[in-house]
């Protein structure tokens, strides 16, 4: 025994680990097959999706196949940076992103603060279960009592402004109202929903903090600044990540609803145009080049924010 | 204890309970309006430009809206995709998610990856279109399921939740004969109700909610989900787009009070479910983490 180990111990190191894999997937064969039709699904669209990004590369034809077309190399995307289209949807994509990051962004955190303050049971789970529900709302159904309720005829809030003896504003038409407008149905439909996280986190933090706070007369308002702010803080942390990941996506199901004709100069942004360019104009290539773009940034921007929030001793997403 | 009732605090107290009264009336508010005024008459609701409780009861938007095959349908068909979508995304998810649950699988780490990295980077509209369209799935009812069927966010939150059952349950079954199969349908669903409800949920409002999957993939506009017609009704019909004033040339707009009683009936449903969600999700257990 003690021979062959010696003459052939290169073997025995190579064999064994392929043996124990192949001993390892025979075990598990019922797994797998539980794991294979949502494999399938992940690579059937989210994969082969990925695989037909190449079509921003040729001169893509619905009929001539996904790779059918001849091939363009970069020219979709030098058309990209010298459109000025492109610079227009970019701008307004970064500008929603800017109003999502700073006032969005924060009202869930304050409003779970001051949620966590309220210590009558019932009225807490009260405003809790009225806060969430707009949550459940499809954007349709958002975007169709803004309508509604701001339509020139017969909308309450035009009517309200004609009683206090205002003129009529047609918000739904106006470039100057289309942002507001967009970010306090954000605020509307996810600011309560927001503070879940946020409460769950909260909820970990040791009593004993406050009592000791209290002790030391330190006010309601401090207790909040030097106790519950630090405790939530990496959660913050990865919820900015995420955000800032998704800069160039602001859900097209939203603003496509509120985009018309005399807006568009303000409300067209990269989902919108991709979906105007490539399936209504048929310009597949172009607008998926524009949709590769986005995607590619928005990755390098949760790599990079991922990789700052390390660096600064945070725990980051992944 | 004595500092809580200092007059500093006792100002906290009240400005804090005045805000968040506030806030929660101004979230009921603009629903509230909606349901009473689809209740109110016409003439009413021109006249008066608040309504909050409407002095005449009237069920004719309800009347009208029933009255024709489009919104009937609709609901139909919402209603289909709703119940079939939700069944078909849990047994997908369940699935996957059990396996990618038990740690002594090998390669377990790179599917993971594969499905983490979706969240991270999406092909995008297009190329996703392409292949929906190459699979014949356009204008069929299975292009608004089968294209978003898991999300990888509930997939997830499902896996850590199976993760978090007890290991030996699994090892006693398995002494007792019991398959793998066995295993997840018999001992891990059973016990893992509270998720799978939630889960379940949210795939059903985001199912009941799907109206951009109809306008990509489904052209004939008889197999449309309510929401489309929500938004053929309400936003499209009150001619505000001048591209797309097909419908407000032949048919007048509709009335203001059809339009609050369309909104209502696409809306019900998922009111109806909230408080069967909300059990849940306040303990905040199903957000456990989104971290593999």
């Amino acid at each position: 025994m003690d021979a062959t180990m010696a003459v052939k111990p290169t073997t025995a190191v190579k064999t064994k680990p392929k043996r124990n894999v192949r001993n390892r997937i025979l075990k598990n064969r019922y797994i797998y097959l539980m794991i294979l039709p949502g494999l399938i699904y992940f690579v059937l669209f989210k994969y082969i999706p990925m695989v037909g990004l190449a079509i921003s590369f040729e001169d893509f034809q619905p009929y001539r196949g996904m790779f059918g077309g001849p091939w363009v190399g970069f020219e979709y995307f030098h058309q990209l940076f010298t459109d000025p289209a492109f610079w227009m949807i970019l701008k307004n994509t970064l500008i929603l992103f800017g109003l999502n990051l700073l006032i969005f962004f924060p009202i869930p955190i304050v409003l779970a603060l001051m949620l966590n303050e309220i210590k009558v049971q019932f009225f807490k789970r009260s405003v809790q279960t009225i806060i969430y529900i707009p949550y459940f709302m499809s954007w349709v159904i958002v975007v169709s009592i803004t309508y509604v309720l701001l339509t020139t005829d017969d909308g309450i809030i035009n009517g309200i402004l004609v009683e206090l003896g205002h003129q009529k504003i047609n918000f739904l038409l106006s470039t100057s109202w289309f942002r507001p407008i967009y970010v306090l149905q954000n605020i509307w439909q996810g600011a309560g929903w927001g503070t879940i996280i946020y409460l769950a986190a909260i909820t970990s933090i040791d009593p004993g903090l406050y009592e000791a706070a209290k002790m030391d007369g330190a006010s309601r308002l401090r207790q909040i600044w030097h106790i519950t702010l630090p405790a939530i803080r990496s959660v913050i942390v990865i919820l900015l990540i995420l955000k800032i990941g998704q800069v160039l996506d602001l859900g097209y199901e939203h603003v496509y609803l509120m985009l018309n004709s005399m807006n568009r100069s303000v409300a067209e942004i990269i989902d919108t145009y991709v979906y105007t360019a490539g399936l209504q104009e048929g310009q597949w290539s172009y607008s998926t080049a524009i949709g590769f773009f986005k995607s590619l940034i928005g990755l390098i921007l949760v790599m990079g924010a991922n990789w700052l929030a390390k660096k600064v001793g945070e725990e980051g997403v992944y | 204890m004595l500092r809580d009732r200092s007059v500093a605090s006792l100002i906290f107290e009240i400005v804090n309970y005045t805000l968040l009264s506030i806030i929660a009336l101004l979230t009921l508010l603009p629903f509230v309006h909606v349901i009473a005024a689809s209740f109110t008459t016409n003439a009413e609701l021109a006249t008066k430009t608040f309504v909050l409780i409407p002095t005449r009861y009237t069920l004719s938007a309800y009347k009208y809206i029933f009255s024709t095959d489009e919104v009937t349908r609709s609901l139909l068909v919402s209603i289909g995709i709703t119940a079939v979508g939700t069944f078909v995304s849990m047994l997908l998810s369940c699935l996957m998610a059990y396996g990618l649950s038990r740690k002594d699988l090998y390669g377990r780490g790179v599917i993971l990856f594969l499905v983490i990295f979706t969240m991270l980077f999406q092909a995008g509209m297009i190329p996703t279109f392409l292949v929906v369209k190459d699979l014949g799935m356009i204008d069929s009812y299975w292009s608004l399921i089968i294209p978003g069927a898991i999300s990888a966010f509930n997939l997830i939150i499902l896996k850590n939740f199976f993760q978090s059952l007890p290991e030996g349950l699994e090892e006693s079954a398995k002494i007792d004969g019991c398959s793998d199969f066995g295993i997840l349908f018999k001992i891990v669903i059973p016990l893992s109700l509270p998720a799978i409800a939630t889960i379940s949920l949210f795939y059903a409002v985001n199912y009941w909610n799907t109206y951009f999957n109809a306008i990509l993939y489904l052209n004939d506009a008889s197999k449309w989900p309510v929401q489309v017609i929500l938004r053929q009704i309400v936003v499209l019909a009150s001619g505000l787009d001048f591209n797309n004033s097909a419908l407000t040339d032949t048919v007048p707009p509709p009335d203001q009070t059809v339009k609050m009683a369309v909104i209502v009936v696409a809306t019900v449903p998922v009111l109806l479910v909230y408080p069967f969600l909300q059990k849940y999700f306040t303990k905040g257990a199903l957000l456990g983490s989104i971290k593999g």
